[in-house]
Order: C-alpha cells, then sequence, then structure tokens
C-alpha cells in the first residue's frame, strides 16, 4: 500500500483526480502520522482532525458528483499558529492567548477553506514570530526532525517541521525576517516569501506591519508555487495589498523544470559570504551555483554595501512595530488576564506572565527606540538604512535577474544553546532580513547536506519586487538538477523518524 | 549614543506596561544593552539626504467605500472576554484618565 | 472656587488661549472599517475585529472621511497637504481598543489656515488654525459603584460602539489680544466650528452628544508696562480643560480657569501645567491625574496605511462644493427675513436658524416660522429637556400648519391645538385637524342655527341690539363661540347676529 504522506501536493492532485486515493484517505494518512511522531517533533499546538476530515469528505462527495473543484481540493495542509481560525484556538505561540477562539478567519484562512483543503492543524511557532529557532514558543520548542536535539529554525519552525517529517505536504508559513526561508533552510524543505503585499496579512497577527508577509512552505517548487497561488491576491481588508494580478508562479515552475536557463543572470551577494559562513554551507552553495551554470546561467558577482547595516536595522524596525502592534495584550477584550486590583496594574501583572523574555525584550527595545529623543537616532536612522537597502537591491538587480546567497550561514544548531544570547541568535536572520526591509521576494530550497554534520543547507533566491515567477523558474530549474543527483527529493534523505507505539 | 542603563529599562517597561521584578530588570537590562550597541551603528551610516523609507512597496490613496458591512453579534464580541457585563467588557477600577 | 472675578482677572492679565476641537463625522460607517457609525445602538454591537483592535485585524481608510476632513480643511482656510500620513499615538487605556490610536502627526492632511468669527456685537475676530487632522475616536467607559464617576468606582464597563468613529480634530495657534472678550471668542469659535460642519454636512454639529467637543487651553501673563509690547511678554504656563461639552460650558470654563490661575498668581503660587476636567453641575474644573512625567505617546508612521495623496483637482472640486461661511449666510438671511438683532441672535442661540430656514424652503413666512419654532415649540423642547430638532415636528409640519391659518380653515387658538396633536404623534398638522375636528365652522345654516338658539335664550340682548346698541352683540358672539367649541369665525358670527336682529352692520 503506498504511503501517501510521502507524495507531493502535485501527486495527490493528480491520484484523487484518477481516482486513486480520497482525501478522506490523504488526510487520514497525515493525521496518522501526526499521530505517531509529532510527541516527538512537536510541530503542532493544535491538530484538527474532525473539521479535517469533514472537508476531506465534502470535496470526495463532491468530485463524486462530478463538480468542478479548485485544484488544491482535498489536499491537507499546516497552518502556522500566527493565522487566525475560527473554530480553532488561536495562539501565535504565547501563553497570553491560550485558549483564544477568534470570532474571524483570516483572508489567507478563508482561502484555503474556499479551495477546499483539509486543514490539519495550527503549527508551532515562536512566540509572535520572535525567533529563529522555535524556542521561543510558549509552549515548548519544536524539534528538528532531521535531528531531534536541534532546532527546526524559527520562527515558523513547527511549519516547516511538519513538511520535513511527512505530516503535512503543505503549510502556511509567515516571514519577518526569514521566518518561512531560514526554517526552510534547516530542515531540508522550500519555503518562499512573496513580494510584500503579495499575500493578504488580514487575520495574520502582526509582528512587524511593515516586514511581515506571509507565504508557501513545501517540499517540492512546485508544490509551493500551487499554494502560493491560492494564497495571494488582492484583499481589500488589506490597504498594503497588491493590487495586481497573481504571479504566474506553477507556470514558472513547470517552466524551470524545463532546464533551459540560458541568458538568465544569477547573481551572488559579495557580502552574503565569507566570515560566519560554515564551510559545508559555501560548499553546498557552490555546487548549486555550477548547476546553474550547467544549465545555461550566466554567474556574476554583486555588492550590496548596505547590508553591513540590515541586521541593525531590522532589529530597530522590528521591535519598534512590534511594541505598538503587541499592545493590545492588555486583558481587556481577550487573552489572559491577571488581575491585580486596578487596570493598570491588571494590564502590567497580565503582561508579565503573558509574554516570555524575547518579546519582553523586543517590546522595551521598541519602546526605547521610538521614545521622545531618540526616534531620530533610532527608527528614523533605520528608516533610511532601509532606504539604502533598496538602492542596493535596485543596483544588483541592473545586473542581474536573480540574487543568491546561502540562506543560513550555518546548518542548523543545537536546541539550547543560543538560548540566553540574543545577538548570536539573530545571527541567524543576516543574508534573509534584506529581502524584508526590501519588500522582494524570497525562496529557499534544499542545496544539499553539509559533509561536516549531515545536516541540510539552503540555497536562497531573490527576485525584483512583483517578479515572484523568476524564483519558481530558477529554484525549480535547480530543484530539478539537484534531485537528478540526490535521486528524489532531499527530504526522503532525512534519517527516519521513530513512530511512537 | 550612550548605552541603556537599568534605570531606563525600568522606565521603558513602566511605558510598556510590563511589569519587572529586581531579577527581571538584572537579567534583561545586560542583555538589551548588549544589543542596543550593537543596533546603534545604524546612525552612523545615513546622510540628511537619504529619504525614510517606512513602506517597503510605495502606493498611495489605498481608501475603501463608506459602506457598512456586518459587525459582530454582541455575543461574539464578548466571547472571548476574561469577563463581560451588561452586554459591556468589564476592567478593574479605573485610576487614570487619558486623552 | 475662585475669588477673582473673570472681569477683574482679566484687568490684571492678559488671557492667551488655544482651542482643540474634536468634530464627529456622520459617515455611514467607521474610520478604517465597515461598522455603522451610528449613536445609541446596544453596547458592543457596532463592533469588528477592526474596531475591537482584535490580533490580526488591519484597518482601511474610509474615503467619505478623507473627504469631509478636507472639505472642513479647505472651510477653515487650510492649504492640503500633497503627501499625509497616518501615525499610531501609543497609549493603554481600556477604552482604546489596539492601546493606540491612529491618527496624523508630524503631516496631518490639512494645515495652516484661518478663520474669521464674527461677535454678537458684529466685531469680527480672525483665529490662526495650525492644523486639521483625521483620527479615530475611542470606546466609552461606563464606571460601576461609587457616585459614577470615575473616583470611587469599583470596576468599570467598556463599549467599542464609538471606538473608531472618525473625528477631524481642529487645533488652533495660540490666540492673543482678546482680552476680556477671550470667553466670548472662543464660544464664537466653538460656534462657527459647529455652524460650518452642519453647513457642510459632515456632521450632525450635535455638542449635546459629543458630536462636536472642544478641549480649551488657557494660560495668563502679566500685562504688558506702559510703552512695552504684549509679545515680548512670555506665555504663563497654561492649564488645558478636557471636553468641555457646550457653548456655555466654554465661556464658564474660561471664566472659571481665569479666575483659578489669577487666585493662584496674585498668591504668588506656580500655575501647574497639567489637564483638567470640566464639572458642568458645579461649573468649575479639577485637576486630571497628575502625571510624573510628560506622556510619551511614540508617534510613528502607521505601517498598515499608506499615505494620502489627493489630486491638486480633486481639491479643487471638493473647493467648489463648499457652503458660506456661515456668518455670511446669517447676515444675508438676517436682511431677506427682516429679522431684528434680537431676533436673530435668539433664533441662532436656540438652534433654530436652520429649522427656520427649512421652514421657509417648505413654504412658511420666516416671520411665521420663527413664531413657530421660537414660541411655542422653544417652550415644548424645554420642558421635555430636548432640543428643537429632536421634537417630533418637521419644518414641513410648521408650513403646513401656517397654510392652514392663511386658508381660513383653522385660526390661531386651532393652531395651537393642531400643533399639540402633533406633538403627541397624532401625525401632520391636517390629519390632527382632521381627526380632532378642528376646522373652522364656515357652514352659515350651522351658525345661523347656534346665534338663533343664542338670542332665543337672550331676547333681552336682542332687544339691545334692536334698539340700536350693537356692541351688545358681543355677548350673543361669546355664547355661540362657546356652543361651537370655539370653531366658529367670530366676524362672521357678528355679522349673522346683526343679520337677524334686523339691523344693518
Amino acid at each position: 500500500m503506498t504511503d501517501w504522506t510521502r507524495a507531493s501536493a502535485a501527486q495527490m492532485i493528480a491520484a484523487m483526480k484518477a481516482g486513486e486515493v480520497t482525501s478522506v484517505e490523504l488526510t487520514q494518512a497525515h493525521l496518522d502520522r501526526i499521530a505517531d511522531v509529532d510527541g516527538a517533533v512537536h510541530a503542532f499546538l493544535h491538530v484538527n482532525g474532525e473539521e479535517a476530515l469533514e472537508v476531506a469528505r465534502g470535496v470526495d462527495a463532491a468530485r463524486e458528483a462530478g463538480e468542478d473543484l479548485p485544484e488544491l481540493a482535498g489536499v491537507p495542509i499546516a497552518v502556522k499558529d500566527i493565522l487566525v481560525t475560527q473554530g480553532m484556538p488561536t495562539t501565535a505561540g504565547s501563553k497570553i492567548l491560550e485558549g483564544w477562539e477568534p470570532p474571524y478567519d483570516a483572508t489567507v484562512t478563508r482561502k484555503l477553506r474556499e479551495a477546499r483543503m483539509p486543514i490539519l492543524g495550527k503549527t508551532n511557532m515562536d512566540e509572535f514570530a520572535m525567533g529563529s529557532s522555535t524556542e521561543h514558543s510558549g509552549y515548548g520548542p519544536t524539534h528538528n526532525p532531521w535531528d531531534l536535539e536541534r532546532i527546526p529554525g524559527g520562527s515558523g519552525g513547527g511549519s516547516s517541521a511538519s513538511i520535513a517529517s511527512w505530516e503535512a505536504p503543505l503549510a502556511i508559513g509567515s516571514d519577518t525576517g526569514g521566518s518561512i526561508r531560514q526554517p526552510a533552510s534547516v530542515t531540508g524543505t522550500v519555503g518562499v516569501k512573496p513580494t510584500y503585499g503579495g499575500v493578504s496579512r488580514y487575520g495574520a497577527i502582526a509582528l512587524a506591519s511593515s516586514l511581515d508577509q506571509l507565504g508557501p512552505c513545501a517540499r517540492t517548487v512546485e508544490d509551493a508555487a500551487l499554494l502560493h497561488e491560492v494564497m495571494g491576491g488582492h484583499d481589500p481588508m488589506d490597504a498594503t495589498s497588491l493590487n495586481e494580478p497573481v504571479p504566474s508562479c506553477v507556470a514558472a515552475a513547470r517552466e524551470g523544470r524545463e532546464g533551459d536557463l540560458t541568458g538568465v543572470r544569477v547573481g551572488v551577494i559579495k557580502e552574503l559570504s565569507g566570515e560566519g559562513y560554515q564551510a559545508g554551507v559555501e560548499q553546498r552553495f557552490n555546487e548549486s551555483l555550477e548547476k546553474l551554470k550547467g544549465l545555461g546561467a550566466e554567474i556574476v558577482e554583486v555588492s550590496c554595501p548596505s547590508f553591513e547595516y540590515a541586521l541593525a536595522a531590522y532589529y530597530l524596525i522590528l521591535p519598534s512595530e512590534a511594541s505598538s502592534n503587541l499592545a493590545k495584550f492588555d486583558s481587556v477584550r481577550f487573552g489572559m488576564r491577571v488581575e491585580k486590583g486596578n487596570v493598570e496594574r491588571t494590564m502590567g501583572a497580565t503582561r508579565a506572565e503573558g509574554f516570555g523574555d524575547e518579546v519582553k525584550r523586543r517590546i522595551i527595545l521598541g519602546t526605547y527606540a521610538l521614545s521622545a529623543g531618540y526616534y531620530d537616532a533610532y527608527y528614523g536612522s533605520a528608516q533610511k538604512v532601509r532606504t539604502l537597502i533598496q538602492r542596493d537591491f535596485e543596483a544588483a538587480f541592473e545586473k542581474a535577474d536573480v540574487l543568491v546567497s546561502p540562506t543560513t550561514p550555518t546548518t542548523p544548531f543545537k536546541i539550547g544553546e543560543r538560548i540566553d544570547d540574543p545577538l548570536a541568535m539573530y545571527l541567524n536572520d543576516v543574508a534573509t532580513i534584506p529581502a524584508n526591509l526590501a519588500g522582494i521576494p524570497g525562496m529557499s530550497l534544499p542545496s544539499g547536506i553539509a559533509p561536516e554534520d549531515g545536516l541540510p543547507t539552503g540555497f536562497q533566491i531573490l527576485a525584483p519586487a512583483h517578479e515572484d515567477a523568476r524564483m519558481y523558474r530558477i529554484g525549480a530549474a535547480l530543484e530539478k538538477a539537484l534531485a537528478a543527483e540526490w535521486g528524489g527529493t532531499l527530504s526522503s534523505q532525512a534519517p527516519e523518524l521513530e513512530v511512537a507505539k | 549614543m550612550s548605552s541603556l542603563e537599568r534605570s531606563d529599562v525600568e522606565r521603558l517597561a513602566a511605558l510598556a506596561r510590563i511589569d519587572m521584578t529586581d531579577e527581571d530588570l538584572d537579567r534583561l537590562s545586560g542583555q538589551l544593552a548588549a544589543i542596543v550597541d550593537s543596533v546603534a551603528k545604524v546612525a552612523e551610516v545615513a546622510g540628511q539626504d537619504v529619504p525614510a523609507t517606512s513602506h517597503p512597496i510605495p502606493m498611495s490613496n489605498v481608501h475603501r467605500p463608506d459602506e457598512v458591512r456586518p459587525s459582530l453579534t454582541q455575543e461574539a464580541a464578548l466571547a472571548g472576554a476574561p469577563e463581560a457585563e451588561e452586554g459591556r467588557f468589564r476592567v478593574p477600577q479605573i485610576l487614570g484618565e487619558e486623552a | 472656587m475662585s475669588n477673582m472675578t473673570y472681569d477683574s482677572a482679566m484687568e490684571q492679565f492678559d488671557p492667551v488661549f488655544g482651542i482643540e476641537v474634536h468634530v464627529e463625522l456622520n459617515t455611514k460607517t467607521k474610520m478604517f472599517c465597515g461598522c455603522a457609525n451610528e449613536f445609541g445602538a446596544e453596547p458592543n454591537t457596532q463592533v469588528c475585529p477592526v474596531c475591537l483592535g482584535l490580533p490580526g485585524s488591519m484597518p482601511v481608510v474610509n474615503d467619505k472621511a478623507v473627504e469631509s476632513a478636507i472639505r472642513l480643511g479647505l472651510s477653515l482656510g487650510c492649504d492640503i497637504r500633497e503627501s499625509s500620513r497616518f501615525a499610531r499615538k501609543n497609549y493603554f487605556y481600556p477604552d482604546l481598543a489596539k492601546d493606540y490610536q491612529i491618527s496624523q502627526y508630524d503631516e496631518p492632511t490639512c494645515f495652516e489656515g484661518s478663520l474669521d468669527v464674527v461677535l454678537d456685537d458684529g466685531e469680527v475676530f480672525t483665529i490662526g488654525i495650525e492644523r486639521a487632522h483625521m483620527e479615530e475616536d475611542a470606546g466609552k467607559n461606563t464606571h460601576v459603584g461609587g457616585t459614577g464617576g470615575i473616583q470611587g468606582a469599583s470596576h468599570s464597563l467598556v463599549d467599542y460602539n464609538r471606538g473608531g468613529v472618525p473625528l477631524v480634530e481642529i487645533v488652533t495657534h495660540p490666540i492673543k489680544g482678546a482680552g476680556a472678550r477671550t470667553a466670548e471668542v472662543a464660544r464664537a469659535y466653538v460656534a462657527t466650528i459647529r455652524d460650518i460642519v452642519k453647513a457642510l454636512g459632515i456632521s450632525d454639529g450635535r455638542m449635546e452628544q459629543g458630536s462636536v467637543r472642544a478641549d480649551v487651553n488657557l494660560s495668563l501673563r502679566p500685562k504688558a508696562a506702559p510703552g512695552e509690547d504684549q509679545d515680548v511678554v512670555p506665555f504663563g504656563k497654561r492649564s488645558e480643560t478636557k471636553n468641555v461639552n457646550s457653548l456655555r460650558a466654554i465661556e464658564r470654563a474660561i471664566h472659571h480657569e481665569a479666575g483659578r490661575q489669577a487666585d493662584l498668581l496674585l498668591a504668588g503660587k506656580p500655575v501647574v501645567q497639567e489637564t483638567r476636567h470640566w464639572h458642568e453641575d458645579t461649573n468649575s474644573t479639577t485637576p486630571g491625574r497628575s502625571k510624573e512625567e510628560a506622556e510619551d505617546y511614540r508617534y510613528f508612521p502607521e505601517p498598515d496605511l499608506l499615505p494620502v495623496e489627493p489630486s491638486r483637482e480633486w481639491v479643487e472640486e471638493l473647493r467648489g462644493t463648499l457652503p458660506e461661511h456661515p456668518a455670511k449666510m446669517r447676515a444675508r438671511l438676517k436682511e431677506d427675513w427682516n429679522f431684528s438683532d434680537m431676533e436673530m441672535r435668539d433664533a441662532v442661540n436656540a438652534d433654530a436658524l436652520d429649522l427656520i430656514l427649512a421652514s421657509v424652503d417648505a413654504g412658511a413666512t420666516p416671520q411665521a416660522a420663527r413664531k413657530w419654532w421660537m414660541g411655542e415649540l422653544a417652550r415644548t423642547a424645554n420642558d421635555r429637556e430636548v432640543s428643537l430638532c429632536d421634537l417630533p415636528v418637521t419644518p414641513g409640519h410648521i408650513a403646513e400648519l401656517q397654510s392652514l391659518i392663511d386658508d381660513g380653515k383653522i385660526n390661531d387658538k386651532l393652531a395651537r391645538q393642531a400643533l399639540e396633536g402633533v406633538l403627541a404623534g397624532e401625525g401632520s398638522p391636517a390629519q390632527v385637524v382632521e381627526s380632532r375636528g378642528l376646522e373652522v365652522v364656515s357652514d352659515d345654516s350651522a351658525l345661523e342655527a347656534a346665534v338663533d338658539e343664542a338670542l332665543a335664550a337672550q331676547p333681552d340682548v336682542l332687544a339691545k341690539i334692536q334698539d340700536g346698541k350693537v356692541q351688545a352683540a358681543g355677548a350673543i358672539v361669546g355664547a355661540v363661540m362657546k356652543a361651537t367649541r370655539g370653531q366658529a369665525d367670530a366676524g362672521r358670527v357678528r355679522e349673522i347676529i346683526l343679520q337677524r336682529a334686523g339691523v344693518e352692520g
């Protein structure tokens, strides 16, 4: 009997259309897998089995009746707990929201429902998406399926780990400074941050509004493209949503698989290499460049001198916006309340109890950066750095059609290793942050396994704003070339997890 | 730019409405000072002539028509409230008054 | 209470004041979401994830609110910024759903204007406007326990129906040189703003419902020595009195604050720069919470919203829709209607001008409209403690009532009864006349019968009339009027009596 959890979403679609499998069977297989391995992985905060099966039954019945169905109908999906879901708890990984059931659906949640995709559950994340390891979740860390002692990346460690451990074929992530791409890199999966505004943020619990973007997590570039097209598009509920057609990601991915990159200029960002980059990460990155060259691409070097300041600008802009976005967690309308005399003291006590250390650090930092007398030096200067980074990208995209770098400087570290050293933790995002500051799209796909530790490495592709499709074409071409060498997806080389009895 | 002092953290925590014990302040102050020192370099690089970017993709005038959409029911609005009374959100005694 | 009267305070000090007026716009929906913007609904029934500040929700600007703000700004002579932005003002308070208010900070949509206000004696005073910006209102706290105020309450209840209602805040530059007329100027300024927003149709302008609210700040500085320029004397420390919500209260709050500050200054005590609250019941102010440090609102550009960039063409198009300045309109109406100064002032103060105008438009004469609105109806509104416009009488009713009189269908006395019926909800004046049977009896045969009956009952009076003492007919007229319950035309009755008595009229 086929183990359907090992199939890609595209294969599942084809199999359902061919009558080889039903959505109920697919959904049940994934729910069984979650029951088998999630005790060890802890990718899920909430499993939504009954509703998922009900949606699956509806899809099967509709297919039986010959109804027209959306492309991804019946393919199960995991949703990062940052997205509000009516009828399911939503916590954003924070104790302050424990047990909260939102009275509304996020726009992307609604789109998944309209696409008739069974939602398997809500995935673990660093509290309010602040972190790069999922260790800052209020509900305990998620473990990397490649090595359960290691972090799965963050903040979307739950979504990427669920994909890598075959608990779900697709997942939703959110990326403020790399929270889709970095977990994808360290779990050997694919993750895409679309152009800012390409996917509605309405109903995604805001971390930093000018940086946040939702995107797809998958095991293949084509699967990510399928999900991207479901998620994307204009939303009148989000003023920053782009009013333009969804990019043709699927077509671009299929074109990429043809394997001809003649005339494509690939720019290697000089500043995202060298010191701090693990040897095996650089080795796999360079091998991927050779593959691209072999497909006809021209490799050029580009320089983005302002990237030196990107991390600093990011760690001012993000905390500033977050300090304001997280003010609403005040014990009045929803969430936790720790009663302490009057309302002022109750707010202070609730926020002290409900927020973890990383959230507190960033709120204090943001409060500082916005406070009277410091605004110009910190927040104001950081926004200027943002302009400089945009200019660097503009100049680089004059010379190249896409820009590339390793997604993360290293393979995943061990849980607990950097928990008390926020600055070391922040370095994880050094290569992913510039795209968020500039609003451009970015993708991470597996580039191999680092020889020194046997852990996955990631390859990042960046494209100009609105040109998301370009990444899918290059990504799919590279993925196919690498798969030919590996004999399948990188995920299939991961060690088998022990199945709970 | 001077570094962040413990007393600054205490003031900022009050402004951000997060109660902090002495141990919290001890633990977080050092970390925050290190972070502030490392991010302060943003002030060095961009000159007066560089405009600020507050929004990554330039757009303007994204407005909605003045048309009524359904509201939540009172029940749904209050469903997540820690405490409710007479169709309203109940909060402990309020000390101050605001703008 | 202060010892110093306003007048003597103004003799000794030079007042400088400023006013922030918040105007609630009457858009159909709120500033940033599609919830209905209506006063008086059940608590928390006009709320959604956006105006409740639920996690994940996002604001989107109401285009009508932008249009209203620009029209108001243009009416105040403001420049309209080519690119303006929203900003977050961060502070924690239970009625502020997101714990930040979306407002405008360093780039308001409307800035640098000026407004002429006309005082009762016709003097014109020009007020400099610093800015007019868009923002959202907060919800409403109800304090439970104690005396219903915030002090001593055991807990509070929050209703967010008002949260997110669109506001335009109009801020003046410091207003100098009004001297003893400060209170009068302040009142006239707010009244003018109210009239403008009503004329623009962007707000109902109802101060008693909080649709127009004022914060008044005032400071006193020493009078310049003879020959010295008052402008070189530095401003004193100011107090800001919040939520002064009637025209009368604005005058009184300034009187009170001037007296209080003068007392302090003359006693050599400092005036504390602080927020104070106005109490309508005691005509006094009390300090707000003393703040150990100035609030730090940490303004920054609202990242969920984009710049507002009205095209110049659109701004000019909107300029073409502006109504006449209220003072000009009043001068014109006073002349058209031939009202005296006093009649005009009373009508303005009673908020009856719009109603009179609408009644005239519906066909009533100006004097008749004034008579009804300022007489019978003003008394009723006063008795019922409501505004004139809240009575169940429309300008159309007044026009109809007057035409019934002019057509001789009813007389003045019957008209009052008809109006009573309208006020009681019995329908339009014509319907009340019909249902109550109030019409003047003009049927001669009915009147002749009544006259004959009265003459027969008083043969001595008939004899007197026939003797030529025609004034004796008055007794018969009275009897007939009584018999017809006032519905007869007294003149016609008199003619019939003389006819029946065989005397020539």
